[in-house]
């Protein structure tokens, strides 16, 4: 009884904050709006039994995106009034959108297929990982994962070709000295996450986005001036995933025993995994970083 | 056993009585640094004194976890609390430059407010 009042609650107030994230004149609103829908968001996967879904919530939608929107919001123009759309263009396309995704919610069964879950669980020993949702999302399903990190590769290489102009202010010397003191045990809470994800809820995706927060907090306290696209070697770190994922990929497909695209032997199995999930880490905490910060065009030394 | 369940609900409601003071505080209180005071300091010991009522009916190990998130948690909102002051004076004691600092405030403010959010839940 308790429990379904909480539930109640939790999801009056999630429609709630999405429709006034939404709807929000004032775009700072909206932002902040947004990232108190994150949490709540975290907290209805955590009720649902999906504590990986919560990680990666808590992590990206509360922390992350929270932290994307609002320098968004400082590289934009100083005016932008929210003007009725005037052009039937971008109404029809964000129409067809929805109906797709609509669709597409449609054909999700009402009630999850035990046969499936039965699987599952009967070829997780092949799998070289213990936790069924690492072992679907890198053995069994691993075409899918491999297109996740291309569509983040594809989000960074299309917001270096807009404009920014994100100022950074030189840190202020507490703000500085609490984030390097935070560095380390971000670094260690992420190599937990990565190392748990084999055995446990966890993985390269929260694992990323939790070392990536680090990141973003460092480099807006002009820490870290390396961390740019010019630098060819954070160039090849936002690759590093996709470039270890598939060149694993096609040596499954042309040495391995098996000659399958993205088979890992069984033996090897939990190696593989793992070191995919390394470089995806890095590559995923490099990507989103620079999504954030991007090439900051000033530094002033003062405030 | 039953006088501790008592106590710890004592404190988990004295915590809740002070997140919604602090809360109460950001709502309704005139201007920026009190706001800032009432929801930092009334939240944090709100924090406390939910954590220290979740720890007489847990175990040792989340008890030390819940203490190394409260600590983050306090240090993160004093700091991200001190940063919004200092902006926030900046930008009124530099009145031409107010447009000027007020992204530097957003983005700086963001993210050590954030980081303590990525922590709690886990």
């Amino acid at each position: 009884m308790g429990l379904l009042l909480f539930d109640l609650v939790l999801a009056t107030v999630v429609l709630l904050l999405a429709g006034t994230a939404i709807f929000s004149r004032n775009l700072t609103h909206a932002v902040m709006l947004f990232m108190a829908f994150g949490v709540m968001m975290a907290l209805a996967w955590a009720r649902l039994a999906a504590p990986d879904l919560a990680l990666a919530e808590a992590a990206i939608g509360a922390g992350l995106t929270g932290a994307l929107c609002f320098t968004a919001l400082v590289r934009q123009p100083a005016a932008l009034d929210s003007k009725v759309a005037t052009s039937l263009l971008p109404i029809c396309f964000v129409a067809l959108i929805t109906a797709a995704l609509l669709f597409s919610v449609w054909q999700i069964p009402v009630s999850p297929n035990p046969a499936l879950s039965h699987e599952v669980s009967v070829a997780l020993p092949q799998s070289g990982v213990a936790h069924p949702v690492t072992a679907v999302l890198l053995n069994f399903r691993s075409w899918d994962t491999l297109l996740e990190l291309l569509v983040l590769l594809l989000a960074l290489l299309g917001a270096q070709q807009a404009q920014s102009s994100l100022t950074l202010y030189a840190g202020w010397s507490l703000s500085l000295s609490w984030s390097r003191l935070l560095s380390p045990l971000i670094i260690l809470l992420t190599g937990y996450l990565l190392w748990r994800g084999a055995a446990a809820p966890g993985g390269a995706f929260q694992a990323g986005a939790l070392l990536a927060s680090g990141l973003v907090v460092l480099r807006l306290n002009q820490q870290l001036t390396w961390l740019s696209w010019q630098n060819p070697w954070v160039r090849l770190a936002a690759l590093s995933g996709l470039l270890v994922f598939v060149l694993t990929g096609l040596f499954s497909l042309l040495w391995s025993s098996s000659r399958l695209w993205l088979e890992w032997p069984t033996a090897y199995a939990g190696a593989v995994i793992l070191g995919i999930e390394s470089f995806a880490t890095l590559a995923i905490a490099v990507t989103l970083t620079l999504l954030v910060v991007g090439e900051p065009t000033e530094e002033r030394a003062d405030a | 056993m039953s006088w501790l369940d008592g106590l710890s609900w004592f404190l988990l409601l004295l915590g809740l009585v002070f997140f919604i003071a602090g809360s109460l505080g950001l709502l309704r209180f005139p201007d920026q640094f009190s706001r800032l005071h009432a929801v930092t300091k009334a939240d944090t010991l709100g924090l406390g004194l939910v954590v220290l009522g979740l720890s007489i009916q847990s175990s040792w190990r989340e008890t030390l976890l819940m203490l190394l998130i409260w600590l983050l948690v306090m240090c993160s909102g004093a700091v991200s609390c001190q940063l919004l002051a200092r902006f926030s004076r900046d930008a009124a004691d530099a009145e031409p430059l107010i447009s000027h600092q007020e992204p530097g405030q957003t983005a700086n403010s963001t993210s050590p407010a954030s980081a303590p959010v990525t922590k709690r839940a886990e």
